[in-house]
């Protein structure tokens, strides 16, 4: 019953927002109700039993990606009227990706109805998923079966995060910048010199 | 640099140091005072609230002069005068707006006859801006009731006038 | 508790209705004590200036908290003009709420805790990403720019210092083994030779323990990292435009977070709701079968309260340069290093050890 009752709030919550977010004419609330929208998919992967997944949804997408995507919308300043006068040009393109989606529901339904795919040939899952919490399920795994996919996933991640610093990342010549760590580092007496010269003698510089 | 000093940057050796240091000082003797329990005390010259005084017979000393309304530097004071019956100057109208005073004093140094004073109550907050635009009825009724303690005052900075 | 409603009730509103009592006799002593926290957070920090703090408000001022909720609660509500609406009221909404939820999953004791998932970490990861939206929102909804340029800022400190955080918790994880906090609690007894219960005094985990420290003080922008309401550059950050009722629901929201850092602190780190020492009278009142382990979970936090209270008091504000390079260049590198540490010694000991 109460799992029924949250499975119907939680899909239609994530219909709702999923709509707003393309409907909303601030992109600020557009970003927000996608955030509504991950939050409630989050809330429809535990019903699933799939709490990992689900943690992992709100801490990455809601907590960095969308609070990155908020950032840069948010500074944003937006023409509206341009923006409106772009849709034209785009709805071809807009209405092709639409149709090619429709296609693609009607196919997997079909594809449902038909009946399940055959899994009897496969083994039966290794770790029992009822006896084995989520994480380690996964990571026995992503560390044994699947550990070059991952490894290679992750690899990946790595090339583009360096790409994106090395592509971005411009060397200014004649900039003096701070080096905190020297500066903190610095004591009296690496700067002073304490003499006690003789009167009129001076000091050697 | 020397090793010591990575050793003292990594175990925060200066930040423990200033948390020594406040911690001895979370123990010490409290420098302020219990306020509304507990006063400093005043200087006889502390200039606070201001407030008419009357002679020992009652008679109110102030001769509408007006040498405070024209020193005021904030021109907070309204003096509007007229013979008494009895043929003496006196004010029909002694107005100080307390929120224009700056307590400069000069009211009470300009005066004759120590009629206005500054007297030693600075606990006068109101709750609206009208209660401090204060009347003569105000000012003598202050003299009245602070009159023992400014006349000590006055008493006490004498020799050095 | 459910066991009390199931007679008379489906198994599954049962469930439904202890959680929520749960939740209420979780909730309201959580208010009340960041009712206190602030009051004893004014004193410390008056204390270590020489001065008195609230002491006119009921006995030794006790009561000063209430006093001032009480003023908020009775003042207008402003909403400025140029605001939006509905984000600017539901903002302080979201900050107080994401400083509740994360309570769900905190031991108490060996059997009070809300939600003893397996994912308890995680969701207190989750919820605190989550208090960022608080403050963004407030800073964007009230169309000024101080506290946008503050949200700004808020925004980038929670999410690098998250990075932080989330490395220590992993090597917290990885040493109890679970992301459940019961069992990492329960991890923890006889952690050190055999009697102190404390992951702290682990030597692969103090640094650990001292980052995770500094970065929850980070996280919920207290004194020498709260850049966010630095009132000498943005008047009160993103408060600014906040008035009444929206303005204490921040300040609630703020409180609780320290609380909530305090209580992950102890749990992670001193033994949670064990006591000090792996000594069996310490954890029943003696003669009885009475558990001490609230007691012990709240003089952790206190201890964990001072500390934080201590360091406002101590520090000054740092710059916000500094802050990011602290977060990034310092933090980051020496947790991900631990990360490494840790679990090169727990592959070493644990799981392939020499010689087997």
């Amino acid at each position: 019953m109460i799992q029924t009752l949250a499975f119907y709030l939680f899909a239609i919550m994530v219909c709702l927002s999923g709509l707003l977010t393309i409907t909303a004419r601030n992109p600020v609330h557009s970003v927000l109700w996608l955030i509504l929208a991950f939050f409630n998919a989050a809330g429809l992967m535990l019903l699933l039993g799939a709490e990992f997944i689900a943690m992992l949804l709100v801490i990455v997408y809601v907590g960095a990606v969308a609070v990155l995507f908020l950032f840069v919308v948010m500074m944003l300043d937006i023409d509206f009227s341009e923006l409106r006068a772009g849709v034209a040009r785009y709805a071809i393109f807009g209405f092709a990706l639409a149709a090619a989606m429709a296609v693609e529901i009607v196919v997997a339904v079909g594809a449902w109805e038909a009946g399940p795919i055959q899994t009897a040939g496969r083994a039966a899952p290794t770790p029992d998923p009822a006896a084995v919490p989520n994480i380690q399920a996964l990571g026995t795994l992503l560390y044994t079966k699947y550990l070059f996919v991952f490894e290679g996933a992750g690899l990946v991640l790595l090339v583009a995060m360096i790409g994106a610093i090395v592509l971005t990342h411009r060397n200014r010549g004649g900039v003096r910048k701070q080096n905190i760590a020297y500066q903190n580092r610095r004591r009296p007496q690496d700067a002073t010199r304490m003499t006690n010269p003789p009167v009129g003698q001076g000091v050697e510089l | 640099m020397s090793l010591g000093y990575y050793v003292k940057s990594f175990t925060l050796w200066e930040i423990v140091k200033g948390h020594a240091l406040t911690l001895k000082y979370f123990f010490r003797k409290k420098a302020t005072i219990n306020y509304p329990y507990e006063k400093n005390p005043l200087s006889p010259r502390f200039r606070g609230e201001h407030a008419l005084r009357r002679y020992p017979n009652g008679e109110e000393r102030c001769i509408a002069c007006k040498l405070c309304e024209a020193v005021c530097p904030a021109q907070a004071i309204t003096i509007e005068a007229e013979p008494r019956d009895d043929g003496s100057r006196r004010t029909t109208r002694y107005d100080i707006d307390m929120t224009k005073c700056i307590f400069c004093g000069f009211c009470q140094e300009a005066c004759p006859v120590d009629a206005i004073v500054e007297g030693p109550n600075f606990e006068y907050s109101t709750e609206t801006r009208e209660e401090l635009i204060y009347d003569k009825g105000k000012l003598l009724d202050n003299g009245d009731r602070w009159e023992r303690a400014i006349a000590a005052n006055l008493a006490a900075d004498a020799p050095y006038r | 508790m459910i066991s009390w409603f199931t007679p008379a009730l489906p198994y599954g509103w049962a469930y439904f209705i202890a959680t929520i009592i749960d939740i209420l006799v979780i909730a309201l002593p959580v208010m009340l004590a960041v009712a206190m926290i602030i009051y004893v957070d004014r004193k410390i920090w008056a204390a270590m200036a020489l001065r008195r703090g609230p002491n006119v408000v009921g006995p030794f001022g006790l009561l000063q908290s209430f006093a001032d909720g009480a003023k908020v609660f009775l003042q207008e509500t402003i909403i400025p003009a140029a605001a939006n609406r509905g984000l600017f009221l539901i903002a302080p909404i979201i900050t107080f709420t994401v400083a509740l939820i994360a309570w769900a999953v905190i031991p108490f004791s060996s059997f009070s805790v809300v939600a003893n998932i397996n994912v308890g970490l995680l969701y207190i990861l989750a919820a605190s990403s989550l208090g960022v939206y608080g403050v963004i929102l407030a800073g964007w909804a009230s169309n000024s720019k101080y506290p946008f340029y503050s949200a700004i800022r808020a925004a980038a400190q929670m999410v690098s210092y998250e990075v932080a955080i989330g490395f220590v918790l992993i090597s917290v994880v990885m040493w109890a083994g679970s992301f459940n906090l019961q069992t990492i609690v329960l991890a923890q007894k006889g952690e050190v030779l055999g009697f102190i219960n404390a992951n702290i005094f682990n030597p692969l985990l103090f640094p650990m323990g001292i980052v995770f420290l500094i970065s929850s003080m980070a996280e919920t922008s207290r004194t020498p990292f709260d850049l966010t309401e630095a009132e000498s550059e943005l008047v009160a950050g993103y408060q600014t435009e906040y008035s009444s009722m929206s303005f204490a629901l921040y300040w609630l929201g703020e409180y609780a977070n320290v609380i909530l850092m305090c209580a992950l602190n102890a749990t992670l780190f001193w033994g949670g709701w064990l006591p000090p020492l792996d000594l069996p009278f310490l954890y029943v009142i003696p003669g009885t079968t009475i558990g001490l382990g609230l007691f012990w979970l709240l003089l952790k936090m206190g201890i964990c309260f001072f500390v934080f209270s201590w360091v406002k008091a101590t520090l000054p504000r740092y710059r916000y340069d500094q802050l990011m390079r602290l977060g990034w260049k310092i933090f980051l590198p020496l947790s991900l290093l631990f990360v490494f540490l840790v679990s090169g010694w727990l592959m070493l000991t644990r799981y392939h050890p020499i010689g087997a």
